[in-house]
């Protein structure tokens, strides 16, 4: 085994590890704040996710198009960009709990469930509908932003491009916006009465339909903005590309505590840590037997195993089966 | 007496159109749809078997030689009747979600697929792989016995966990194989990764019968046993259990149902019928990679039981059929009839249909039509098309 090359790799894979980690962290946020209002997995937050992605590279094409992309300080268009993908996603998923989900929150747990899971479905073949009438082609790459491929070397084997600085600096402001949403305003207090107690936060005057679609709304602007971001940093996307995401976001969502919003991020981090040095590390360490296309693998079983060890989650609280 | 008559002439009828016609998509569902009457018609029990036998069993093959892929498309219904109704006992009755199903059907796959042809050799650095093609037939069950233990050691660890984690679970135990499949041709070769294994051997049959024909009978006895099995365990000791625990598992707990028992138990039949099919689906496409066994099939496995009716027999039948002629002909039907129209320069409404993107291909919308079912069913319908007997009864209908 080979330690010096274990060692000089080492920042360079924590550096991806944390924005990847930040990227799952930003999605599992959506996941968490639903299921800390209704206990319900919304398995179309993958979709939510990507289709933010998407809107950004429509619009950073079009920009392109009109010669604009270059013109423009790049800073305002990444910012115009994330805005438009929050926006979209967030509309999207008030819109998808309206029409699929509302309706049936009163049925038992597996029905809205199916329903979600369908609805994920669905929205990946509209996504390649639309994009398949409209450009006639589904796999798009994100237009290269110069100022944005610049790299900082910090040492020698070390450096950082200038679009990771962007994804960490958006994700980090994004999460301090949302805690101070959670914890500090009105809105935040009856998001987390509603959470705890639907019934007695109506009582206390709470519109609760209006909270959940609010959550909703922040949940899926979080998760466009990880759209956006995950363009930028990882450039190409398919409609199919959210699902996996998706499903490691959720994986996070679970690991920190699902429900729990500091939960989420935490989890985030721990798991794309875990699979930038899984990844990274299992060929040099197994000798090449097994490589890096097991860190699917590697994520699902941390979720297995946190599941049946310890379904709180690391800062999570026991949640009780609704009868 | 009229509707005896009625389904008569609709099968006779309906098999001489597709005698008449064997291009025709439509006349071959209406054929389909004929017998879907047979079986909900107010005939006498033999007349209705009587038809459907006869239907299936000699009007079908004889099809087949005038259009052999409609003898496919049956085939295929009839492999995914099996997983339904397999999916129907984990889901349906026990009321645990699977979303990793179809890892059941690949181990079945997988097991035929090693051993029945040269890939063995390989795996044991020996020469006398393939076995020998009768061979087939013993690893059907061994094919069974494999994916139920499978289903065992899926279950063990996860039936704890509350409904919508276990559902999670499952989606990344089913994950967790095919990306194991894709994967394990280093440092051992045991499924040759995304390459895949072929030629795998295909059962001995007598030589006047064709293959196709051949399989086709083989899938109509195995479905024709499941479904068999199905209803017994529906009225068994078991199946109430299942029931039970799907209603309320407390209460059944209570009542001395043993939870975790009944629901391994649940798991291991569930995965057995995949297993079995998983075993044919190798023979018959001869070639199997992980492909074949993504998240999406297990979906569409699901959409076919939701669609039909959990807990419901004739209703994992009818869905399996519905969905699977729905991906195949319809979806594929639209498909090449847009081309056509593409191709001939149509125009409609003053746009000429040949500016139509290329990309557009009608017969890859599947996730589309199984999303459309799983949700619009659970908003409308949660019971299904046909629910199942006990539900109706507990509904007052």
């Amino acid at each position: 085994m080979d330690f010096q090359l274990l060692l000089a790799i080492f920042p360079q894979v924590l550096l991806d590890g944390i924005i990847l980690g930040f990227m799952y962290a930003l999605i599992a946020l959506g996941y968490t704040m639903v299921y800390g209002v209704l206990e319900f997995i919304n398995f179309a937050h993958s979709e939510i996710f990507i289709v933010g992605a998407f809107v950004g590279v429509e619009l950073l094409l079009g920009l392109k198009a009109a010669g604009l992309l270059e013109a423009w300080p790049w800073p305002l268009i990444l910012l115009g960009v994330l805005l438009a993908g929050m926006l979209a996603s967030g509309a999207l998923a008030v819109t998808i709990e309206r029409v699929a989900y509302r309706p049936l929150r009163a049925a038992p747990r597996l029905i809205p469930l199916i329903s979600a899971i369908g609805m994920s479905f669905f929205l990946q073949d509209v996504i390649r509908l639309f994009e398949s009438l409209w450009r006639n082609a589904f796999n798009l790459v994100y237009p290269s932003m110069d100022p944005l491929n610049r790299r900082f070397e910090l040492t020698e084997t070390i450096d950082i491009s200038m679009k990771s600085l962007v994804v960490i600096v958006a994700a980090l402001l994004m999460l301090w916006a949302l805690h101070m949403i959670v914890n500090r305003t009105k809105i935040g207090t009856a998001i987390r009465a509603v959470a705890e107690d639907q019934a007695a936060a109506s009582l206390m005057g709470i519109n609760v339909n209006r909270i959940i679609s609010l959550t909703f709304l922040i949940g899926g602007a979080m998760g466009g903005a990880a759209g956006v971001l995950f363009g930028v940093q990882y450039s190409l996307i398919n409609p199919y590309t959210g699902f996996i995401p998706g499903l490691k976001a959720f994986t996070a969502a679970v690991l920190g505590g699902i429900g729990n919003i500091p939960g989420a991020m935490l989890g985030g981090i721990v798991l794309g840590l875990l699979e930038a040095f899984a990844a990274s590390y299992m060929s040099l360490l197994t000798g090449g037997a097994f490589g890096a296309e097991y860190k699917d693998i590697f994520a699902f079983s941390v979720l297995i195993l946190i599941l049946i060890f310890r379904p709180k989650g690391l800062l999570g609280e026991v949640v009780r089966e609704r009868a | 007496m009229i509707h005896s008559a009625a389904a008569v002439t609709f099968v006779a009828l309906s098999g001489a159109g597709v005698a008449l016609f064997p291009r025709s998509i439509l006349v071959f569902l209406v054929f389909q749809s004929s017998l879907v009457f047979v079986y909900l018609a107010r005939i006498p029990s033999w007349l209705r078997f009587g038809l459907l036998a006869a239907a299936l069993g000699v009007m079908m093959p004889a099809i087949g030689t005038y259009n052999g892929y409609y003898l496919e498309v049956a085939t295929q219904v009839g492999i995914f009747v099996a997983l339904a109704l397999g999916l129907n006992i984990v889901v349906g009755l026990a009321g645990l979600l699977d979303l990793g199903y179809v890892a059941f059907f690949a181990v079945g796959a997988y097991s035929w697929a090693i051993f029945g042809s040269p890939h063995g050799n390989i795996l044991f650095d020996t020469t006398i792989f393939p076995l020998p093609s009768w061979w087939f037939y013993p690893f059907l069950v061994i094919g069974l016995l494999v994916a139920a233990a499978t289903g065992v050691v899926l279950g063990l660890p996860v039936l704890r966990l509350r409904g919508d984690y276990l559902a999670i679970v499952t989606l990344g135990f089913g994950e967790v194989i095919r990306v194991l499949a894709n994967n394990l041709d280093k440092p051992i070769n045991v499924t040759n990764g995304p390459k895949g294994i072929t030629p795998i051997a295909r059962p001995p049959l007598p030589p006047e019968v064709s293959h196709a024909v051949g399989f086709y009978f083989l899938v109509l006895l195995i479905v024709l046993v499941v479904i068999l099995v199905n209803r017994r365990l529906e009225d068994s000791h078991i199946g109430r259990a299942w029931e039970a625990i799907r209603e309320d598992q407390l209460a059944a707990q209570a009542m001395g149902v043993p939870l975790v028992r009944a629901k391994l138990l649940a798991f291991a039949c569930g995965a057995s019928f995949a297993g079995v099919m998983g075993v044919v689906f190798a023979s018959k496409q001869v070639f199997i990679n992980p492909e074949s066994f993504t998240f999406l099939e297990s979906i569409g496995v699901l959409a076919m039981v939701i669609l039909g009716g959990m807990g419901s027999i004739p209703g994992a039948i009818i869905g399996a059929t519905v969905v699977t002629v729905l991906n195949l002909q319809v979806l594929k039907g639209l498909s090449l009839w847009l081309n056509e129209l593409k191709n001939a320069g149509v125009t409609v409404l003053g746009y000429n249909l040949a500016n139509l993107p290329t990309q557009l291909e009608p017969a890859k919308y599947e996730r589309m039509i199984f999303g459309i079912i799983l949700v619009l069913m659970m908003i409308f319908r949660p019971q299904g098309i046909f629910p199942a007997r006990r539900r109706q009864r507990e509904l007052g209908k």
